[in-house]
């Protein structure tokens, strides 16, 4: 038994010697790998890293012409100009440059990111918001149970009676939505201009707070808990590649319990791009006037 | 019926069929959301086991929709093969599963049993199959069709060029429409979603996409994927339309949120016969995906991979030209991550072969999905192994109109040169004369979409 093992080890050692011989494997003694290394791979240079002082390296722009010697390189900007698609980018092979998948994985980051990451504690200490959270215990129930973000956890419905104004005209709420990154982006310029134009117009306007894990629906809630007669939700929307930032305001008048979704007055793509969020701040404080004068919102308000 | 099964010493029982079916599925967040899903992996194991031995009639006998109740359930007890039918409903689903996959089971042979099986039926099989079970047995089957030119042949793979624009601008939707075809992408159709869902647009649309594929004499179809009724409003005014489009559901209540019907769908399809620019004999583009009926909420209890079954039988009244899946597109709550969706592509790929459909897939995520690009391109590999006749085409990957990702024109060009496959016989003559293919790989000028601007 023991010979026979131990023929069966020679055997294989040779085998072994053999195939580094031929540069087939790594997994050879120590002496052996040694000299296959040698022989075969460069060596790397030992030396520590040190700061070098260039700029950190940032994601390709993808707004260049990247095809060689293309048949009519005005025609490619002409299109650029057109669209925002990812276009006149060409090709490694049949594959996307190496620039381009960059970029589009950085996209995608950050819209993921706004997602699944929460709105930092910093930020809402900042903007002097209290949080309450939802029935979703956490991201993944909040994203495959949306009935559970439209409802206030019975802590949080306890936490807003106890610390809100009751009563308000217009109740302001932070919700994180689709989007977190969208609050922290846009709330400190909406909110402050919110607040003060409404404020200025002599509008009751209540305790401002953060709902996590929240839908637009959760505004029937609060108002129904604080009795209040418009609530305005300032919301992240579902990011896209373009931008990860974009949040939406929903008014609604008087939730109750035949609350439609058509009841709602939607303000949305607030964002750098879109509608500046100080200047989305001030339209929103026209809007709720004439919401508060016509005691409706959504299609009704049209009517 | 036995609905009972012991699994590790513990029993199961199901109240009825319909239990049976949403049990057996594979994970997917939707039939979660319906509280419908099994609760545990013994469980789910109980309903696959009670399902293989259920017989095909006892599925023929209780319908997941009454056929009272329901335009859809109507539709596909109306079509049902009788002959084929009663030869074969004594089987269990079990042994329908080991036909399908037997070796002497050719194309012919399946193409045959699928007039003979209610969408349920085959919903019921599908539950029984790996991902691999379902690459297998849809690779076998060969559904062509045919507009201006021929899908679906062997050895081919065709794609939409979906050029879409946040805005509808013209010159947008012609910029990104020349981009895929340089990378040889639009033999299936150059299909556009509108923004703005009136006559004026559609017909705005459809006019330039035909005028620039006579000037340049591609070989392919055009549609502007509008709603169906103002598809045809565009059509009466002379609009030329090729394919007219419609989404589709599994219950009558969901068709009746998309606004459409059994009726309609024959008027539109009468329309395009006498008035519409397509040769035919198929002349409609229908596009569905697992969850649709679950997040309009009218499922009636039925799971999303069944009621998904089902949009399928309904669709084959038509003898649409393509019939696309997006799974994917609807969101978490439906469909939550990777792994759920490859399973929702593979499942439905399979199943709309055996309804006899030319299928094409979408693989594709939203931003709010637990899933990223190599999920996506494992699944578009999976689903070309597979058979599936086409995949979209969108520039980067990034639908800048619809806000979500689905194969690229690079995916495309690519996949063909993997998995060593053609374009549509027509489309590949054009590319070779265009100078954008060559050998069968994509040539120095693919990439350019300046070539179109000489």
């Amino acid at each position: 038994m023991a010979a026979e093992s131990q023929m069966e080890q020679l055997i294989v050692e040779n085998v072994m010697k053999e195939l580094a011989k031929r540069g087939l494997t790594g997994n050879v003694s120590p002496n052996q790998e040694e000299t296959t290394k040698k022989a075969a791979r460069p060596q790397p240079k030992s030396e520590p890293y040190r700061e070098s002082g260039d700029d950190p390296l940032t994601i390709p722009e993808i707004t260049g012409i990247w095809v060689p010697n293309p048949e009519n390189i005005e025609a490619i900007k002409v299109m650029k100009q057109a669209t925002p698609a990812r276009i006149g980018l060409y090709r490694a092979g049949a594959r996307p440059k190496t620039g381009a998948m960059l970029k589009f994985m950085a996209d995608h980051a950050q819209a993921m990111d706004a997602v699944f990451l929460d709105v930092s504690e910093e930020f809402l200490q900042r903007m002097n918001l209290f949080l309450v959270d939802t029935m979703a215990q956490d991201k993944e129930e909040f994203l495959k149970r949306p009935e559970l973000g439209r409802k206030l956890s019975p802590e949080g419905e306890r936490i807003i009676k106890e610390k809100c104004e009751k009563n308000p005209q217009v109740q302001i709420i932070v919700v994180d939505g689709l989007s977190s990154s969208s609050i922290e982006a846009n709330v400190p310029d909406v909110l402050p201009a919110l607040t003060q134009g409404l404020t200025a117009a002599g509008i009751r306007v209540g305790t401002p707070f953060f709902i996590r894990n929240g839908r637009v629906g959760v505004q029937d809630h609060v108002g129904k808990v604080l009795n209040a007669e418009v609530v305005v939700s300032l919301i992240g929307e579902r990011p896209g590649l373009v931008t990860a930032d974009s949040m939406s305001a929903y008014i609604i008048y008087s939730p109750n319990e035949k609350t439609v979704e058509a009841d709602r007055t939607v303000f949305s793509n607030i964002h750098r791009g879109g509608t500046p969020p100080a200047e989305a701040g001030a339209h929103l404080v026209d809007v709720l006037k004439r919401i508060l004068k016509a005691k409706a919102s959504g299609m009704k308000l049209n009517q | 019926m036995n609905l009972k099964a012991n699994i590790s010493n513990k029993v199961f029982a199901f109240d009825n069929v319909k239990e049976v079916l949403a049990k057996a599925n594979e994970e997917k967040s939707g039939d979660m959301l319906a509280g419908i899903g099994a609760a545990s992996a013994s469980e789910r194991v109980a309903a696959k086991l009670v399902l293989s031995n259920l017989t095909l009639e006892d599925i023929y006998n209780n319908p997941v929709v009454p056929y009272d109740d329901d335009e859809v359930t109507r539709v596909i007890y109306d079509g049902l093969n009788t002959t084929v039918y009663n030869r074969i409903k004594n089987w269990t689903v079990g042994e329908l599963r080991e036909y399908i996959l037997d070796s002497d089971t050719d194309d012919g042979r399946l193409k045959q049993l699928g007039r003979g099986l209610t969408s349920e039926m085959i919903a019921a099989v599908a539950k029984l199959m790996s991902n691999m079970d379902l690459v297998y047995a849809a690779k076998k089957i060969i559904n062509q069709a045919h507009c201006n030119t021929t899908i679906g042949v062997p050895g081919t793979l065709a794609f939409r060029n979906q050029p879409n624009h946040p805005t509808d601008s013209i010159d947008g939707i012609m910029a990104s429409a020349k981009e895929g075809l340089s990378f040889g992408s639009g033999d299936a159709v150059i299909g556009i979603n509108p923004v703005e869902d009136n006559v004026e647009t559609v017909a705005r649309i459809l006019t330039t996409v035909k005028e620039f594929m006579e000037k340049w004499k591609i070989p392919t179809q055009n549609c502007v994927l509008a709603h169906i009724t103002t598809q045809m409003k565009a059509v009466e005014k002379g609009a030329p339309a090729d394919l007219l489009f419609q989404s589709v559901a599994g219950s009558q209540s969901a068709n009746d949120a998309f606004g459409v019907t059994a009726v309609m769908l024959e008027e539109a399809y009468e329309l395009a016969k006498v008035k519409g620019t397509g040769t035919g004999p198929n002349l409609l583009y229908f596009e569905t995906g697992q969850g649709a009926e679950i997040s309009l909420d009218c499922h009636h209890g039925v799971d999303e991979m069944t009621m998904e079954a089902r949009t399928y039988g309904f669709a084959r009244k038509f003898s649409p030209f393509m019939v696309n899946n997006v799974s994917g597109f609807i969101g978490p709550e439906t469909i939550y991550d990777g792994r759920e969706v490859i399973r929702a592509d593979l499942e439905d790929l399979f199943m709309g072969k055996l309804h006899g459909l030319p299928m094409g897939i979408a693989p594709c995520y939203t931003n709010h999905m637990k899933a990223d690009q190599n999920d996506q391109e494992i699944g578009t590999m999976l689903c070309a192994m597979a058979g599936s006749n086409y995949f979209m085409g969108v520039p980067g990957g990034d639908d800048i109109m619809l806000s979500y990702q689905d194969t690229s024109y690079h995916d495309d060009a690519s996949v063909r040169e993997i998995l060593g496959l053609k374009p549509l016989p027509e489309f590949e003559k054009w590319l070779e004369d265009m100078g954008i293919i060559e050998n069968g790989r994509l040539a120095k000028r693919a990439g350019d979409p300046s070539i179109f601007d000489k």
